[in-house]
């Protein structure tokens, strides 16, 4: 018999090398208790959240909890259904509801997570002979969605105009195309120059979709993202976001104008043969995505945060993902695994969270250290960070 | 365009790759001989895509294991 799992020795050996020489697992550390949006207890100490994508802090407000906290006694713990047949409660429509007034469009479709919203809305839109074509650093759920669906997939480099132009350009006559951008790419946290290549996109007859989930509610005027930042909303045909970062609960979702675009509630298999989101996760969505309309206050203090977060680490001699702070995330680029990993644990050791990000989510094979600030970090904890961050990289030999 | 010369183009666009100094010919493998990952995949067929004006896709280089069927579907892929 061939063991099927024999596939995934390579990654097994990895780990197993890794942890041998005495590291904490990174990928097993346990929340033992959450204090507030920006810090938890972690092995029984104190530690401040920098990787949680909690980037507007929502998930303590008094608001939303006494949102959920209503809808869990007036509909109950969860809908056992899919949406297209007992699972569309009062809820869920006041979800898309919400979503629908927040980007300013016309149809908002509510799906169980933001991984599901890419994987049904890109595989079913996309069939046999059609393009997509996509940035080479796109997002998992993205890949998967182009997997799942039959279309062909053209990938180009990374926020590279012209790479994607020349490929839209050979697409033959007459096929659907699809040009997949995202606004924030999460691990270096970089920004698409979407209003240069959604002009393209229109210009070779391709529909666009954008993944907003890294910029909802934080970036442009009104924290609809990166293509309303830069003028373009206009010309996205299709915004993916999810309820998991900004909006502080779990989920996902599709806006739109297209005038047929109810139709995917009836065609689209992995919204139809899901259970739907339970009323407790819509209403505290609802509520806070509402609330997010009005977040203009929080938004400025979190580029506040971001900017000066990214000024201490470069000033101490850091690697970063970008030259100038482009989101709220902030990569920073460790020499190899062992020392990132080093390095991950010594920052845990004093009292800070962050994400390891390893190849092969990675682009170009990179071990990052990635910090996703929030909009409830105070100045202080700022400073703390960057005084950590200060003390452990010379610990490891980083700095 | 002919076998052989795009075969000739496709060699030249090989060697900075080669970074081994394989030895290539028709049942050279990408992944097993010439030890590609993911990343150098995807610059080696930039090239190659820009090279001929042509689109490599993701589904169509699934099917490509070996330097002989690269050389077949470019030449294919010509019309």
């Amino acid at each position: 018999m061939t063991d099927l799992f024999s596939k995934f020795d390579p990654i097994i050996a990895m780990r197993e090398g890794l942890l041998a020489t005495g590291i904490t697992d990174p990928f097993g550390l346990v929340m033992e208790k959450v204090l507030s949006p920006t810090t938890a207890i972690c092995n029984g100490r104190e530690t401040i959240l920098l990787g949680t994508y909690n980037y507007m802090g929502m998930t303590f407000d008094p608001a939303v909890i006494a949102a959920g906290k209503q809808a869990l006694d007036e509909f109950g713990s969860g809908t056992t259904g899919s949406r297209v047949l007992n699972g569309t409660y009062a809820g869920h429509r006041a979800c898309e509801d919400a979503l629908k007034e927040f980007y300013g469009m016309e149809h908002a479709m509510v799906f169980s997570t933001g991984y599901q919203a890419n994987l049904g809305i890109i595989s079913t839109m996309a069939g046999k002979g059609d393009y997509i074509v996509l940035d080479i650093d796109s997002h998992a759920s993205i890949w998967d969605g182009c997997k799942l669906g039959d279309a062909e997939v053209v990938p180009f480099k990374h926020n590279d105009i012209a790479a994607m132009e020349k490929r839209l350009k050979r697409i033959p006559e007459g096929a659907g195309k699809l040009v997949i951008l995202e606004g924030v790419y999460s691990m270096l946290g970089d920004i698409a120059p979407l209003k240069e290549m959604i002009a393209i996109a229109k210009e070779n007859g391709a529909m666009v979709l954008v993944d907003e989930a890294h910029s909802m509610g934080f970036i442009g005027p009104n924290g609809r993202g990166v293509a309303e930042d830069q003028g373009c909303l206009g010309d996205v045909d299709f915004v993916i976001g999810t309820f998991s970062k900004s909006v502080g609960t779990v989920g996902g979702f599709c806006v739109s104008n297209h005038p047929k675009f109810e139709i995917l509630r009836l065609v689209c298999r992995p919204y139809v043969f899901t259970a739907s989101l339970p009323p407790s996760v819509v209403a505290t969505a609802a509520t806070s995505i509402r609330s997010l309309m009005h977040g203009a206050n929080k938004r400025a203090h979190l580029w506040e945060n971001s900017r000066v977060l990214h000024a201490g680490l470069k000033a101490r001699g850091f690697k970063l993902g970008t030259e100038s702070p482009q989101s709220a995330i902030i990569a920073v680029i460790m020499p190899d695994l062992e020392r990132g990993a080093a390095m991950w644990e010594a920052l845990l050791n004093e009292g800070l969270y962050v994400n390891l990000a390893r190849p092969p989510a990675t682009p170009a094979n990179m071990t990052l250290l990635r910090c996703s600030l929030c909009a409830e970090h105070t100045e202080a904890q700022v400073q703390t960070i960057i005084g950590m961050f200060e003390r452990a990289g010379q610990a490891v030999g980083i700095i | 365009m002919d076998r052989a010369a795009t075969e000739a183009k496709i060699a030249a666009l090989l060697a900075p790759f080669n970074t081994k100094g394989i030895a290539v010919g028709d049942a050279t493998s990408f992944a097993g001989d010439l030890e590609f990952d993911s990343l150098t995949v995807m610059d080696f067929v930039a090239a190659i895509e820009d090279e001929f004006e042509i689109i490599i896709s993701m589904n169509q280089q699934a099917e490509i294991e070996t330097y002989g069927q690269l050389v077949d579907a470019v030449v294919k892929l010509q019309g």
